[in-house]
């Protein structure tokens, strides 16, 4: 296991969609044991080719995600590793009971791409954009709840997970994100990332907060701030480790994250440094419902940029 | 094509012109149900959206908003001119049906499978107060692989609720292609008349079959009643009618044109 970290993130073409398309393939054509399966949303996620490819591998549900869990229990009781992929409210809210009792209770396997995190919903809106996915994967117990940080990231993961029991709850934008790793990197579930050191506080996000960390850490800089930034895509099981040693060696922890401050990231961080002598300062959706626009727009309105980042920093050092 | 349905049809293509992408597909497919029920059959009040004595209607295909809020804008519940903020940030006009923010939505969805229940709710509500409003309902056919539709059908069938009518647009489509290919409901009228429903299938594009049928269900007592709307998705715009492509459409230059050439028939039409 070894990450390679860029110096600087480059703007990415990848589409993270492409990658699921590409790799599911790839791991499909090792790996007959695997089933891919759909909820109507394949356009969405780009599987054709992969149906195409692998029709015996690949089922288009229809329109039923609660079935869809149950469906992908039954396919682990047979020694099957279903992935299911929906838009993440339709695979964690839509089918929660399923996936908790069918799949995590009954100690089966299912890797769940939950597809347009937060305010990447955009204009699908309220009833499509997820603040809580993450929050209600978490409450299943041992399961394993992962947001993506780049395809680079994407890739290794679910290659990784492919061969791995249980539940895992795999988060991830569609559309092409800033790459923060080379190529080659392979990454560590339960390892969080320093991406950037930095010795006055630490920014630990996931998802496209890291990029507004990485603005952050660079607009603190220039008011003389040196800000760690911490890539936490393990949200379950967190890094308890990393966090306390960071609590430990600068004075504030904020967290960044594109979901509800209740139940995700900031949650998970709060409740792994409750014996410690350190103050957490959390950045995220406060305890709000979406709605439609650009996302731009959208993280500008739910406080997700650099400068709430910023804000946090300063008002609590 | 009645003066009402081709407005509607303009108003929609307009605002999702405008947009530059939406749900096309499943907006037209519905213009002519909507065009009966508001001209012609609900009880409303334009002016007072709130108003108790109303019948409502739960848009369950959420995403086919654009077709509703052209409908609502025309019977005067807000202006024509708000059509044009369709899914802008801050809009009173999301992609999906909202009741908090578009006055004349009478229930939120967005989530396939909530709204026939939501539906079912309101009309057992009125049942309870012992009222005569009627409550509607539209879902889609790809809408039916959600078992929560069957648990809806049930309740209604067992609790008699005659004063609900559920429109299935029967458009053979869904996201991702042909509901034969995805989920085969087999024969959806026969399925939804062995619950107990009074059902009809009808040409859906034909006003005067849709009110004769919503006329013959408002009249059967005792059951609730199914009206299967057999339709064509993106009906009114022939280059995408029963296009597997023309559920969400982010527009090129070329459908632009084509876009364009259709409202300026409508507009002819409309002279
Ligand atoms: C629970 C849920 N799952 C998935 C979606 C995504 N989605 C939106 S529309 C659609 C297809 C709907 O097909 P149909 O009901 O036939 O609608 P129509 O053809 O009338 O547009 C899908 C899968 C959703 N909105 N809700
Ligand atoms: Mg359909």
């Amino acid at each position: 296991m070894s990450v390679h970290i860029l110096d600087t993130a480059i703007q990415s073409s990848q589409e993270l969609r492409s990658t699921y398309a590409e790799t599911l393939g790839e791991l499909i054509a090792e790996n007959k044991k695997i089933v891919a399966l759909e909820a109507d949303l394949m356009g969405a996620i780009k599987t054709k080719s992969v149906q195409d490819a692998y029709p015996n591998n690949f089922v288009n549900c229809g329109i039923m995600e609660a079935n869809m869990v149950g469906v992908a229990s039954g396919l682990s009781v047979r020694g099957f590793t279903p992935f299911m992929h929906t838009f993440g409210p339709f695979a964690t809210r839509r089918c929660f009971d399923q996936l908790f009792l069918s799949i995590g209770y009954s100690k089966l396997t299912l890797k769940v791409i939950g597809s347009d995190a937060g305010v990447s919903a955009a204009h699908n809106g309220g009833t499509h954009m997820p603040f809580e996915d993450l929050g209600l994967a978490r409450l299943i117990p041992n399961s394993t709840v992962l947001e993506m940080s780049d395809h680079i990231m994407f890739k290794d993961i679910l290659k990784q997970v492919s061969s791995l029991p249980g539940l895992h709850y795999i988060r991830m934008v569609r559309k092409a994100m800033d790459q923060l790793y080379r190529e080659d990197s392979t990454f560590e579930i339960g390892k969080g990332i320093v991406l950037r050191d930095g010795s006055d506080c630490t920014i630990i996000a996931t998802g496209i907060m890291l990029i507004e960390a990485i603005k952050a850490r660079e607009l603190l800089a220039s008011e003389g701030i040196s800000a760690a930034v911490i890539d936490m895509f393990t949200i379950k099981p967190i890094d308890q480790k990393l966090l306390i040693e960071y609590a430990k060696k600068t004075k504030l922890l904020v967290t960044a994250e594109n979901h509800n401050i209740i139940g995700g990231l900031g949650s998970s961080v709060l409740e792994a440094l409750a014996l410690e002598q350190v103050r957490v300062a959390r950045v995220g959706v406060l305890d709000r419902f979406g709605q439609v626009g650009t996302q731009d727009f959208l993280q500008e309105e739910y406080n997700l940029t650099a400068l709430d980042i910023v804000k946090a920093v300063k008002e609590n050092l | 094509m009645s003066t009402f349905s081709n407005e509607i049809r303009l108003e929609t293509l307009k605002m999702l012109k405008t947009r530059g992408f939406g749900h096309l597909g499943g907006s037209m497919s519905i213009v002519d149900t909507l065009a009966v029920l508001y001209r012609d059959i609900m009880k409303i009040d334009p002016s007072n959206p709130s108003w108790s004595e109303r019948d409502y209607l739960v848009l369950s295909k959420g995403h086919a908003g654009p077709a509703l809020y052209a409908t609502l804008a025309l019977k005067g519940y807000f202006d024509l001119s708000l059509l044009q903020t369709l899914n802008n940030n801050g809009t009173s006009l999301p992609s999906h049906c909202d009741r908090l923010l578009t006055p004349g939505i009478d229930m939120t969805t967005g989530s396939l499978g909530q709204g026939i229940s939501s539906a079912v709710g309101i009309a057992k509500a009125l049942k309870i107060e012992n009222k005569p409003n009627r409550v509607f309902t539209i879902i889609g056919d790809g809408e039916l692989d959600e078992g929560q539709c069957y648990e809806a059908l049930m309740f209604s069938y067992h609790h008699k609720l005659d004063n609900l009518i559920v429109f299935v647009d029967e458009n053979k489509l869904q996201l991702d292609g042909y509901t034969v290919d995805i989920l085969d409901q087999k024969n959806i009228t026969e399925k939804i008349a062995s619950f107990g429903f009074h059902t009809v299938k009808v040409d859906g594009h034909n006003e005067e079959k849709i009110k004769e049928a919503i006329i013959n269900a408002m009249n059967t007592k005792h059951v609730p009643s199914c009206i299967v709307l057999d339709t064509v998705k993106a009906k009114g715009v022939k280059a995408f009618e029963g296009d597997i492509g023309n559920h969400h459409i982010r527009f090129s230059k070329q459908q632009e044109i084509i876009i364009d050439e259709v409202i300026k028939q409508l507009e002819e039409a409309l002279k």
